[in-house]
């Protein structure tokens, strides 16, 4: 890649250790596991807007990082010498704001890092994949940061109510338990529960990316297809709930 | 393959030159073989002796100095006593009993075959380890294939090889079955090439097969995998290891169970994850004189809730008197654990590094085990569950804390304060591997005071460059502590944020080191100085994305030859100045590895630099994307 190469040997500011090659040779390929050779070539070519676009809203535990990553940006769109027209417009073509309902776009990883052997990825990928961990975000509207659970930790819809009650229990506004409705879904009116009619309703999208009422499908299902879970406010999940909806309702 | 190693016995230490006690690169298998001091011929190979019975002097003296020689284990002994003079080359040529190659392409191997006659063992190592790491090109070489043709008409009687990220293919293992009758132990570590069609082979042709080690291999998956195990004749009795966790292929169970049950001096056994709970119990019934096992996914044969208890497990445990190392557990559910209880007593090695187990899952189990002194896991363990070690884990030796989620922006549950707590409780740690997002000089520092025998130090901060996460500064005065304060140090590996400063201090006190890994670090060519003409033993350097260029390579020109290899990926280093060092190095084979572009533009960055002596010169088999300068 002439482009990279020239970049690299022209001398420039930077923090100490801000090396810019990690952040250039880097690329918005995860690592997949796969070996071999095919990931470098994908990371070449892919490599710029993730750099480019290296968000702003990234931890802020990571100053140092976020500040060296800034630098690759303004250079490259100065469109060096041997630069590729086709990879200018990439690098200027800022990616678009990130949705908020979407998770972030993950930051641009190097390959083979952090270091860990592709067998033990491998190994970690398949055994989460044949039902060992299965860690899975979890959101709560208005709270300031999310939690991981370990979704192969729990058996039922009722444990894992009880985990994010013990989470996100800081956060719900009125804690008025109020007593179970009916027997439409046992699993969903514990949930309802749950969230001690403060308008909460929990949510999931699942593998096809769709968001889901937590709560219609057997257990094991669940868990299976569950990507991520969010715990909507009561007023956005009109479209998702209304039986959850008339609950709180008639209970208030 | 150091003796160390062997005991440690945690998977890939096993062919690692890294442990204490390990006085060379390999020794052989320290011991094990009792030197013949019949005199005249040793019946070691073929010699050119004279056979009347008056024989002149240097005849005797040859054969004295051949039993002599014969205790001398260590290959770096061998190789000082074999520089002596004529005689001794010969003497050591005739009676060195294991080959030890760490790079396969550093002889030719007929070369080396021609000068050692009476080999036994050999231990071939391949691919550099970032290979480990997806950074070397597919199909980049070390095919066993070249050797394996020079040792079978050489050594028929070869008894044990050993190939570390060699490339194996089925073919070559029907070579090893057909070449040498006599074969005993084969141990395969992170190779790849074969798949349940070669390991058939090897069960069924070698007839007096005792260990079939398979380690983090990669297995080919085949549409039809062959049942491997069920070939194993049943003439063979002396098996004593089988480990075959990383061969992901179903196989019949009860041909295992067979196989177990007329295999009494079986030590050693690690099973895949197609074992279920209740299987490993007929298997444990079986075998109870193991002292390794694997057990596999430890996940009941029926999903939720129908399958044994663990009260019916634990009796297993309790009878197996003699288990020291327990792995697998990679499908676990933590209410399963307590059934190891009967042994955690007695265990020295404990390996749940593929399991997600949290503090309060694997406390109880870490407080019982008060002789462990090798401990791999996965962070999910965090600072807590690593407190526990400390306070009950005086004996610890190696320690390894791997991460769940191998991302850089990954949460990351263990921290300087886990690191700071084992360091307070675990003061003979020789060995450590810790991977984290969150560290501090202080924890570092403190690490390097309590714990003075390090031979071992690894710290993966995975986050790219970041500093001590309290004081915001660079981690050069940690490490520059572990390098002065541990004086036995032979492997380094450094992260975070690092400055020159840094390589100035290993330059300067990492004397004893052999191997380095650095990434992402230094400010300028003066840390590639400092190091190659500080660190007056190093071996094997690798680098990886940090701003390095011609100039900083060329400092290493007096010194590569006195090294096995250097690795550079993602430097800023051009053809111009690797040219350089192949034309005023002629015994060192100069790779460059170029990146697939489009243009096919010839580049004039380099982005993959590995160097190696060799009595070779360059390789034929190097891939189209391999340049040898």
């Amino acid at each position: 890649m002439a482009g990279l190469g020239f970049e690299e040997t022209e001398l420039r500011l930077g923090l100490p250790g801000g090396s810019n090659e990690a952040e250039e040779a880097a690329a918005a390929v995860r690592s997949s596991g796969k070996r071999g050779y095919a990931e470098t070539i994908d990371l070449v070519l892919k490599l710029e807007p993730a750099s480019a676009a290296a968000p702003p809203s990234e931890d802020d535990e990571e100053v140092a990082d976020g500040v060296a990553e800034a630098q690759p940006s303004p250079a490259a769109a100065d469109g060096q010498l041997k630069r590729s027209p086709s990879q200018c417009s990439v690098v200027t073509a800022a990616q678009p704001d990130a949705d908020p309902e979407k998770p972030r776009a993950p930051k641009a990883q190097a390959v083979g890092w952090p270091p860990v052997r592709s067998f033990r990825r491998n190994m970690l990928a398949a055994t989460a994949e044949r039902g060992g961990a299965a860690l899975v975000k979890v959101s709560m509207d208005g709270a300031p940061y999310l939690r991981k659970v370990d979704m192969g930790t729990y058996k039922s819809y009722q444990e894992l109510s009880k985990a994010l009650e013990k989470m996100f229990s800081s956060f719900t506004i009125g804690n008025d338990c109020s007593q179970a409705q009916g027997m439409t879904g046992m699993n969903e009116s514990k949930l309802v529960d749950l969230l001690n009619g403060s308008d909460y309703v929990p949510t999931y999208e699942d593998k096809d990316g769709d968001w889901m009422l937590v709560g219609d499908v057997p257990w094991e299902m669940f868990v299976a297809s569950c990507k991520r879970l969010r715990i909507m406010k009561g007023s956005e999940a009109i479209g998702l709930a209304p039986r959850a909806m008339e609950k709180c309702k008639s209970r208030s | 393959m150091s003796g160390a190693a062997e005991e440690a016995d945690s998977p890939p230490t096993h062919m690692s030159e890294d442990s204490p006690g390990s006085s060379s690169s390999g020794g052989s298998g320290g011991g094990r073989r009792t030197p013949d001091l019949r005199g005249g011929d040793n019946g070691g190979g073929p010699r050119a002796s004279s056979s009347s019975s008056s024989a002149p002097p240097d005849q005797v003296l040859d054969n004295v100095l051949e039993s002599v020689l014969e205790f001398l284990t260590a290959a770096r002994d061998r190789n000082a006593a074999s520089l002596v003079c004529r005689s001794w080359y010969r003497a050591e040529a005739q009676t060195r009993r294991e080959l030890f190659i760490g790079n396969c392409y550093a002889v030719d191997p007929r070369r080396a075959v021609a000068r050692f006659r009476a080999v036994a063992a050999v231990v071939l190592k391949g691919k550099p380890r970032f290979a480990d790491f997806s950074l070397l090109p597919d199909g980049w070489g070390a095919n066993v294939k070249p050797w394996l043709e020079a040792l079978g008409p050489a050594y028929p009687c070869l008894e044990r090889i050993c190939l570390k990220r060699m490339t194996v293919t089925d073919d070559d293992l029907g070579l090893v079955a057909r070449s040498f009758p006599g074969f005993q132990e084969l141990s395969l570590v992170c190779c790849d090439g074969f798949s349940t069609l070669g390991l058939a082979v090897i069960a069924e042709g070698c007839r007096h097969l005792r260990v079939l080690d398979l380690i983090e291999d990669y297995v080919d998956q085949e549409d039809e995998a062959v049942d491997w195990i069920s070939k194993f004749p049943v003439s063979n009795t002396s098996l004593e290891s089988l480990m075959f966790d990383c061969v992901g292929a179903p196989f019949n169970f009860e041909a295992l169970e067979a196989l177990v049950a007329r295999s009494p001096s079986l030590r050693r056994l690690r099973v895949n994850h197609h074992v279920s709970v209740e299987q490993l119990r007929r298997l444990m019934a079986r075998a109870p004189q193991l002292t390794h096992l694997g057990t596999g996914a430890f996940r009941p044969e029926a999903p939720q809730g129908e399958g044994m208890s663990v009260s019916e497990l634990a009796p297993s445990f309790a009878a197996s008197t003699s288990i020291v190392c327990l792995s697998g557990f990679q499908e676990v559910n933590p209410e399963y654990l307590p059934a190891i209880y009967p042994v955690c007593g007695n265990l020295t090695s404990l390996n749940v590094s593929f399991a997600s187990l949290t503090a309060e899952d694997l406390t109880p189990v870490i407080r019982q085990c008060h002789k462990l002194q090798t401990f791999w896991v996965l962070d999910t363990v965090g600072d807590e569950g690593l407190r526990a070690v400390a306070e009950t884990c005086s004996d610890l030796r190696e320690l390894r804390v791997f991460p769940l989620d191998a991302t850089e922006d990954s949460d990351g549950s263990v921290s300087d304060v886990g690191l700071q707590a084992i360091s307070e409780g675990c003061r003979k740690l020789e060995s450590i591997l810790y991977f984290c997002q969150r560290m501090t000089n202080a924890a570092v520092v403190a690490m390097s005071n309590n714990c003075p025998d390090l031979v071992v130090f690894r710290l993966c901060i995975m986050g790219r460059h970041r500093p001590d996460r309290i004081t915001g500064e660079p981690m050069d005065d940690g490490f520059g502590a572990i390098v002065k304060n541990c004086k036995k140090l032979t492997r380094l590996s450094v992260s975070g944020l690092l400055t020159d400063k840094a390589f100035a201090y290993i330059g300067q006190y990492g004397k004893l080191i052999k191997t380095l890994s650095l990434a992402f670090s230094g400010n300028s060519d003066l840390s590639l100085q400092f190091l190659f003409e500080g660190c007056t033993r190093l071996q094997k350097l690798e680098v990886r994305d940090s701003p390095f260029s011609d100039r900083g390579l060329l400092c290493g020109l007096d010194y590569f030859y006195n090294m096995r290899f250097l690795w550079m990926n993602s430097c800023r280093l051009t053809m111009r100045g690797c040219r350089e060092v192949a034309q005023r190095m002629p015994n060192l084979v100069v790779e460059v590895m170029e990146e697939q572009n489009e243009d096919k533009v010839e580049t004039e960055t380099v982005d993959k630099l590995y160097l190696y002596r060799s009595l070779a010169g360059p390789r034929g088999d190097a891939p189209p994307l391999v340049k040898i300068l």
